[in-house]
């Protein structure tokens, strides 16, 4: 076996897992089991990848054997291979934390199949070097997504299913007209290959209108303004499990997306896109985070920070300059971090008060003080407090800002986060500080008093283990850094990309 | 040909984005198969029309020789006519289900997860 | 609706059906037919069945529930992935064996992907036509 085939690992482990719990679908306790197992397994493996990445560049795979461009090609080069790293963390302690909280209805109905089907569907967008394939990942990803969201059948999930699923086959459509004419123009759906021939090529009008449809698809599956109603309209719907995975992953695929194409695939047309994206990013910020400051239920909140923050991935790939897209990736990785750990705290808050809206909840601080500071660290994390992870990401992104002269923008970016620590503490307030309202603290079957020592723990090891993770990449910012912003250099020189697919120029 | 496949293409978009924005739940997922069929035939379209030579090796030689029609177009839209059809499946039982519990097919009425909570 | 003579025959067509969907099966790789259309063949076998003699009877016919079919369909169709992989190569590239057995000829692991296909389709599409008359039952 040589190095490059663990690239295939990160495809085939969530792949065969899930074929394997199908045959165990009476019994709930094999599929926990292999799912958990796979899930380490898919840890491990996405290790390895980021180390030989590390040491040996830019990994590819030619699927069949087919030489590329001819053949479907997948590389992992160092944004690929952290993106699936970090996946497969969130999947181990969503697992985790899914034996706590998914009840067993949904898991008879194939709840861990499906997720890791979904896993499967995330790590091939990441791993892929094709249009195409990047196509039909994304809809693997999208179909399992849409039945994990529908799963339980309750009216609210099914109306946010109906908003969820049509936008998204709208996106599909768009993106599979924008594959099509772009095959037409180049003739290929290699990236690399399309990384190297499309700045020769004379169609130059039909391929800045492919690039936009490219924009509006990916833009709609990362909720990029004014694209993103459906996100805050469907992710407090599903269990709180799902909501985490999707808040986590899902969203951070189109941005994935628009990172690779707007860096590799159409590195040319990136001054015009550039602008575009750079006025959606601050609208996207800005809308976001006033819709949060605006809402009083707490999943509806956390949605809106969801588009809030992907403004400023957007924002640091818009003004496109190495320290930018350096801060860009560290922000996905802290955001990814941060914010499935919120929605694991808002399943906890949940438990305890049996609601999620905030006038109703309360008192959980004088209760359980522990969970009051676990929830501290995410939320201060996000709104960008020091030492916390998310200081640098946003400190990284606003020099960058800074640095390229985009004021406007950039004072946006600070006063959005002031924005995000006002909503954090109006949560911190309404359900931690203040007493709770009614002293009707949740009882019987699913609340949190009921639950077990052992459920205890599954639910609290992914939240502590996400929070440790917080306060760890705050305080190691170093190598973090000097790896994202390897990562970023290898994005901007093309070359990096295309040499190690299809060799060097004849 | 070409001509005429690019206006059918038009059409099927323009019947489809008239028909997504209807309120009405099952005039939406028509909309939805009609933009699928729409970017199929784009995509046949734009990957040129070549007539009566398909890209068939032939027997004495070990490769294709002149002009040939390009496959790959039409493998795209076989892999996307499979994954289109298993996702408006899906969509169709969506919808049957959503109509079944909520009582209404009219898209406008599915507010609920928009609302503000209520005292 | 019962007719003895659709009855009897599908008894007969059921076997020959299957045949052709083997037949089908295995000469797919260069020539047309696979396992795609081989499995639908299987199926619609099955449904003449169905048909003829009643949902319970196919049902009591194919003895294990069509889910487990799908679930054996796409392990076979995986496990077509593994010889490449250990052996080194490319993931994915096919390996091929001249087996010199006549009718079969050569098999390889584009073959035991087809054959993962044949049951997947043949899985799917008895399931939804269980699925189907069991609503209608209902």
């Amino acid at each position: 076996m040589s190095v490059s085939q663990i690239i295939i690992f990160p495809i085939l482990l969530p792949l065969a897992s899930a074929i394997a719990m199908l045959f165990f679908r009476r019994s709930v306790m094999v599929q926990r089991i292999i799912s958990l197992l796979t899930s380490f397994l898919l840890l491990t493996a996405a290790g390895v990848l980021l180390s030989a990445v590390i040491s040996e560049g830019v990994l590819t795979l030619q699927v069949g054997g087919w030489a590329a461009p001819f053949g479907i090609t997948l590389a992992a080069d160092l944004l690929s291979a952290v993106m699936v790293a970090v996946s497969a963390l969130i999947g181990l302690t969503t697992v985790i934390y899914s034996f706590a909280v998914i009840d067993s209805e949904r898991e008879r109905f194939f709840y861990y199949p499906l997720f890791q089907m979904l896993m499967m569907g995330i790590n091939g967008a990441f791993l892929t070097g094709d249009v195409f394939n990047l196509y039909v990942w994304f809809e693997v990803m999208l179909i399992s997504s849409f039945v994990l969201l529908v799963l339980g059948g309750t009216p609210v999930q099914l109306e946010g299913a109906i908003k969820y699923v049509t936008i998204n086959l709208l996106s599909s459509s768009v993106f599979l007209a924008a594959s099509g004419i772009l095959y037409g123009i180049a003739g290929t759906l290699n990236m690399a290959e399309l990384a190297r021939i499309t700045p020769d090529l004379a169609q130059k009008e039909l391929l800045a209108v492919v690039s936009v449809l490219f924009m509006i698809t990916f833009g709609i599956k990362a909720a990029v303004f004014p694209l993103f109603f459906w996100l805050p309209a469907s992710y407090h719907t599903p269990p709180v499990a799902v909501a985490a995975i999707f808040a986590g992953l899902l969203t951070k695929v189109g941005v994935y997306a628009l990172i690779r194409f707007f860096t590799t695939v159409f590195s040319h047309e990136a001054v015009f896109i550039n602008e575009v994206l750079l006025v959606g990013s601050a609208l996207t910020m800005l809308s976001g985070v006033l819709g949060a400051v605006a809402q009083y239920d707490l999943r509806k909140l956390l949605s809106f920070h969801i588009v809030s923050q992907i403004g400023y991935m957007i924002f640091g790939l818009a003004v496109h300059s190495p320290l930018a897209i350096a801060g860009a990736l560290i922000y996905i990785v802290h955001n990814i971090i941060a914010k499935t750990n919120l929605f694991y705290i808002s399943g906890i808050i949940e438990r305890i008060c049996s609601t999620c809206d905030l006038k109703k909840t309360g008192g959980v601080y004088a209760r359980y003080p522990v969970i009051g500071i676990l929830f501290l660290i995410p939320a201060l994390g996000l709104a960008g407090i020091p030492p916390l992870s998310g200081f640098w990401a946003k400190f990284v992104v606003i020099k960058a800002g800074f640095e390229a002269g985009e004021y406007v923008v950039t004072g946006i970016a600070v006063l959005v986060s002031l924005l995000t620590l006002f909503s954090m503490m109006k949560i911190w307030n309404e359900a931690f500080w203040k007493d709770m309202p009614r002293k009707d603290y949740a009882a019987g079957e699913n609340s949190y008093d009921s639950m077990g020592i052992g459920q205890r723990v599954l639910l609290f090891s992914p939240v502590v283990a996400l929070a440790l993770l917080t306060v760890l990449l705050g305080v190691f910012f170093e190598p973090v850094f000097r790896l994202a912003e390897s990562a970023a250099l290898q994005l901007l020189d093309t070359e990096a990309y295309i040499v190690p697919i299809l060799g060097g120029k004849e | 040909m070409t001509l005429l496949l690019a206006i059918v293409t038009g059409c099927l978009y323009a019947a489809g984005i008239f028909l997504i924005l209807r309120r009405n739940m099952v005039k939406v997922i028509f909309g939805l198969i009609l933009l699928g069929h729409g970017a199929n035939l784009l995509i046949f379209t734009v990957g040129r029309l070549t007539k009566g030579v398909p890209a068939f090796v032939p027997a004495a030689t070990d490769v294709l020789t002149g002009e040939y029609a390009d496959p790959l177009p039409q493998a795209l839209i076989l892999t996307a006519i499979v994954i289109g059809f298993g996702l408006q499946a899906f969509t169709i039982v969506l919808f049957k289900r959503t109509w079944l519990t909520l009582g209404t097919e009219d898209l406008d009425m599915m507010k609920a997860t928009d609302e503000l909570p209520r005292e | 609706m019962y007719s003895i003579i659709l009855a009897t025959a599908s008894k007969y067509l059921l076997l020959l059906l299957q045949m052709f969907s083997l037949f089908l099966l295995f000469r797919g790789h260069n020539e047309p037919g696979g396992g795609f259309v081989g499995g639908l063949v299987a199926a619609s076998a099955y449904a003449l069945y169905f048909i003829a003699n009643g949902i319970s009877e196919a049902e009591k016919l194919l003895k294990i529930d069509p889910f487990y079919l799908i679930a054996t369909g796409l392990m076979i169709a995986v496990s077509s992935i593994l010889p490449s992989l250990l052996v080194g190569l490319d993931v994915m590239k096919a390996i091929w064996i001249d087996t010199g057995i006549p009718f079969l000829g050569k098999a390889g692991t584009p073959l035991v992907f087809d054959i993962g296909v044949y049951f997947l389709v043949l899985g799917i599409t008895l399931k939804i036509m269980f699925s189907l008359a069991e609503e209608d039952r209902q």
